[in-house]
Parts: structure tokens; sequence; C-alpha cells
């Protein structure tokens, strides 16, 4: 354990890229994911056919892949897709190429499976609603965002919640390329601190634990506040 | 008969493919030929691991199949190749145990300890730097090599010491000793799962440097000639050493002593010229290794 506590800083770092990783990859894969949702609910044929096929595309690729394919592929054919234009700093944190593109595969994976927890919310939705929507002169946009989404929303949070917290483990893997977040940090603390391999797996585990568990009770706070009477 | 036909035939084509590989990752030749000795088990005491490993006629070493001249093994190949291999060899011909007696274990970084702690491994030579922190759980004899971290960069870049990349990005194996050292310097620590990654992001320009053993790199530098190069004095120590359980702590004077006479046969020297030769790097002395407690 002495080894965690003697580098607390190094460890709040980690932790502190896994949230950073964490927000900023829930904020675009939920916009994104509820776009491609709206989409595969939507009544153009062509953008149906999109989210239909991005959602099987990449819901059945393994992450790592989509990791490689942004961290050593897409540069290859595309300079802006390297993220060498990305230099933010903030305080001890450095946001580089290498964060970009974890973002960028974290993103793009997890919409997926958002869009499918939205549209398992949008079925839960009693189809009177969109047809009384219809009836009242709404535009499909107006149908989505006043009153089937609204309520798709609420049935979607305990899958949401659980993608969410599928993606906060996931960028684990953004420590084999290139950011040094907790599993990053970790390794280098089991290699250095080999006597002390059980404390150290025990505390990084721990914040794992935390940070989970922040996000289920932001869910549990959101499922109870929207809850219909 | 056909089983053989077909075993010979596969076996035939192993071959042709390891050989091409070989062409690719430029030479590649056999370390020096091992000896085992014979009758080995009556060189040793009664009750002593050596003894035990003698008399079964079989040893798992643990080495690293991902470092060139140290421990590498492609996808074509049976045996891994490397000084840290041809190490291994010598320990276990002075068991009397050569060639198929000898179990390649592939270890990874995080797995040297726990694998010698549980006997997955007898020995782990798998460029296992000697720290304290390793010796409160396993045992460690050597070093038999002491080597140093340099940088690897782009054939056209003005980083000529570890002086020149403090706040830049410098790319190393994650979790890896060479990348707290990094970190030490004041650079900013970028981790990925190979080495051979690393290569990439500085080949395109991603990272200014990365930086491990001067002997890896300077693998690297030989395989992408012209275009990246090994620049700075060696700003760190490494101590390599051979790892073995502490359950059996007689092993370490065992160690010791095989290495010593290898280096005074000359073996050390032929396995290093075969291995790490290549890549332009002189043959050490043998380092002054630490007594073993008794």
């Amino acid at each position: 354990m002495n080894a965690v506590l003697d580098n607390f800083d190094l460890v709040l770092r980690a932790f502190g890229y896994t949230v950073f990783l964490f927000l900023v990859s829930a904020v675009i894969s939920l916009v994104l994911g509820t776009l491609l949702a709206a989409m595969r609910v939507g009544p153009v044929t062509v953008l149906r056919i999109f989210g239909t096929g991005y959602v099987t595309l990449v819901r059945n690729t393994p992450l790592v892949m989509i990791f490689l394919f942004f961290q050593l592929g897409a540069g290859k054919i595309f300079d802006t897709l390297r993220f060498t234009w990305v230099d933010i700093h903030i305080g001890p944190f450095d946001f580089t190429s290498f964060f970009s593109a974890a973002v960028a595969s974290l993103s793009l994976y997890t919409a997926a499976f958002i869009c499918e927890a939205i549209r398992a919310g949008v079925n839960a939705v009693p189809m009177g609603q969109a047809e009384a929507a219809r009836a009242i002169g709404l535009p499909f946009s107006g149908v989505m965002s006043q009153v089937v989404l609204p309520q798709a929303i609420r049935a979607s949070v305990p899958p949401l919640a659980s993608t969410l917290i599928a993606l906060l483990k996931n960028t684990s893997v953004a420590g084999v390329f290139g950011v040094i977040e907790a599993v990053g940090r970790m390794k280098g603390f089991t290699n250095d601190y080999a006597d002390q391999r059980w404390g150290i797996f025990i505390a990084f585990a721990i914040g794992y634990v935390i940070l989970v568990e922040i996000v289920s009770l932001i869910s549990s706070l959101l499922e109870r506040r929207w809850k219909v009477a | 008969m056909r089983f053989t036909r077909t075993k010979a035939i596969i076996a035939t084509a192993g071959l042709a493919l390891s050989l091409a590989a070989c062409g690719d990752a430029g030479e590649e030749s056999d370390g020096p030929d091992v000896e085992a000795a014979e009758n080995a088990s009556d060189n040793f005491d009664d009750g002593t691991r050596m003894k035990e490993l003698a008399d079964a006629g079989s040893i798992k070493i643990g080495v690293k199949f991902d470092q060139p001249g140290l421990g590498f093994k492609d996808a074509a190949s049976d045996t891994p190749t490397g000084f840290d291999v041809e190490m291994a060899k010598q320990l276990a011909a002075s068991l009397g145990i050569e060639g198929d007696g000898i179990e390649w274990v592939e270890t990874i970084s995080d797995n040297r300890e726990p694998f010698l702690e549980d006997g997955t491994v007898d020995l782990v030579l798998a460029s296992y730097s000697i720290t304290d922190e390793r010796r409160a759980v396993v045992g460690q004899a050597g070093p038999y090599l002491v080597t140093g971290q340099q940088l690897l960069v782009a054939a056209d870049s003005d980083i000529a010491d570890v002086a020149d990349v403090k706040g830049e990005e410098v790319c190393s194996v994650t979790g890896s000793t060479s990348l707290d050292n990094i970190e030490a310097e004041g650079a900013k620590p970028v981790g990925f799962d190979t080495y051979s990654e690393c290569v990439e992001k500085v080949l395109d320009g991603t990272v200014s440097a990365m930086s491990t053993d001067g002997t890896i790199l300077a693998g690297y530098a030989a395989q992408n000639e012209g275009e990246l190069k090994v620049v700075g004095d060696q700003f760190s120590e490494e101590r390599i050493g051979v790892g073995y359980s502490k359950d059996s702590p007689e092993m370490c004077q065992w160690i010791v002593d095989t290495i010593t006479e290898a280096y005074d046969s000359g073996k050390y020297e032929e396995a290093f010229n075969a291995t790490l030769g290549p890549s332009g790097v002189e043959v050490p002395e043998l380092p002054e290794m630490d007594a073993c407690e008794s």
C-alpha cells in the first residue's frame, strides 16, 4: 500500500485522466448515440440504413481494434486523424493526440450502445403517443424532441447507466494506447514495487469501485426523480 | 508413416518460413554451440533444486518474446533468440539439459514474479533488472549484463540528449521502468503495449522520441536505417539478472558460477556477438556480480 500512498499525487492524476476520458467520451457518445437512435427510428430510409449499419459495424468490433485503428491506422489515411492539432494543457493534465484518439475510439464505440439503449426506450413509448403528437401537427423533430424522447430517455436510464459504467471501465484500454490513466499507472507501480502487488491492485480496484458507484448513484437519483407517479 | 511425412512437410514449411522471416529481421544467427554437461546430476548435492532439475532432464525458463537482441521470438520460429536466451541455454547446459528439455515460457514484465513464485517457470531471464523491491519477493542472481536507457529519435531530429526531451512526449512500454525514468527526467510519458507500436509513433512524428535499453533501440535503428537514430548517453543503469524462486536459494551460487564460467570460456562473448553484436554494441566486461546470501 505504501507505494500508492507515497505516490498519491500520481494516483490522483491517473484517475483524473480516467475521469476526463470518461466525461468527454460520455458527452460525445450521448450526443452521437441519440442522433443515431433518431436515425434508426426515423422515417428516412437512407438514415435508417446508415444507423443500422453503424451499429452493426461498430458494436461488433472489439474496442481494442478501434483503438488500434485510431492510434496507428487512421492517421496514415487522413492526416487530421492523427489529432496532432489537439494540444490543450490544463494544470497537470495534457490533452494531446493520444488523449484525443482515445476519446474518439471510446465515443464512437459507446455511441452504438447508447443508440441501442435509447432505441429500447423509444420502443417502450406507446405508439399512441407518437400518433397523437403527429395528429396535433408536430413535425418528426417535434414528435421526437417534445414527446417521444423525454419519455424514452426515462425508460432508458437503467440501460444507459450500464453502458456508461462499461464506458468508464473501458477507458482502461487507453492505458496501453498512450494515456497514463489508472490502469497504465497501476502497471507502472506493480512493475516497480513487486512486493506490494496486492495492495496496489486493491487500491486501484477501490478507485474504480468509487467512480462506478458515483455513476450508479447519479443514475438512481435520475431514475427516482423522473419516475412517473 | 503418413503422419510422419505430414509432420516433416509442416516442419520444412515452418523452417522455410522462419528462414524467410530471418531475412526480414536482418542478420539473425544462432548462438554458440552449447554442450550439455554429461552426468550433470552428479555435480550437485542431494536435495538441491539443481539436482532435481538435472534428474528430471527438463527446465522451464521465462524469457521475453518481444525484445530483439535479448529475447525475441517471431511467430514462425519455435524457439526464441537473443542474449538472455543464450545465457539461459548456458545455465541449462550445466544441468545437462539442452534442446527439447528446455521449455521456453513467455514472461512479460507483469508476470515474472508470480511465475517464479508459483513455479510456472524455474528461471527468469527476461531483461530482468535487479531491484530491492523484486528481491523482497524473488531471488535475483547477477547481474550478468549492465545496460542503460537511451533515446531513439527520427534521423533529422534535433534531440541530442535526454535534457532535450523535457516537456516532450516520449514513448515506451506501459508499466516499464524505462517509462518511469523518462518521467523522472521531466518528459511526458506515453505508454504503449509493445515497443514496435512506439517505433511507429516515432516514425510518424507523433512523439519526439522513444526510450528504453540502448541495446533494444539499436536493434530498431538498424531495422529502420536512415529514418531513426539512437542518441544521448545512457541515463539510467539497469543491472540485468537471473530470477529464481526464493524457495531454492542454493540456485544463486550456481547461477553466478555458471555465468562466470561461460565468460571465462568465451561463450559469453560468442553469445553476445551473435545476438547484440550486429546492432553495433561492443562486448562488455562481465559485471561484478552480487554475492549470494548463504
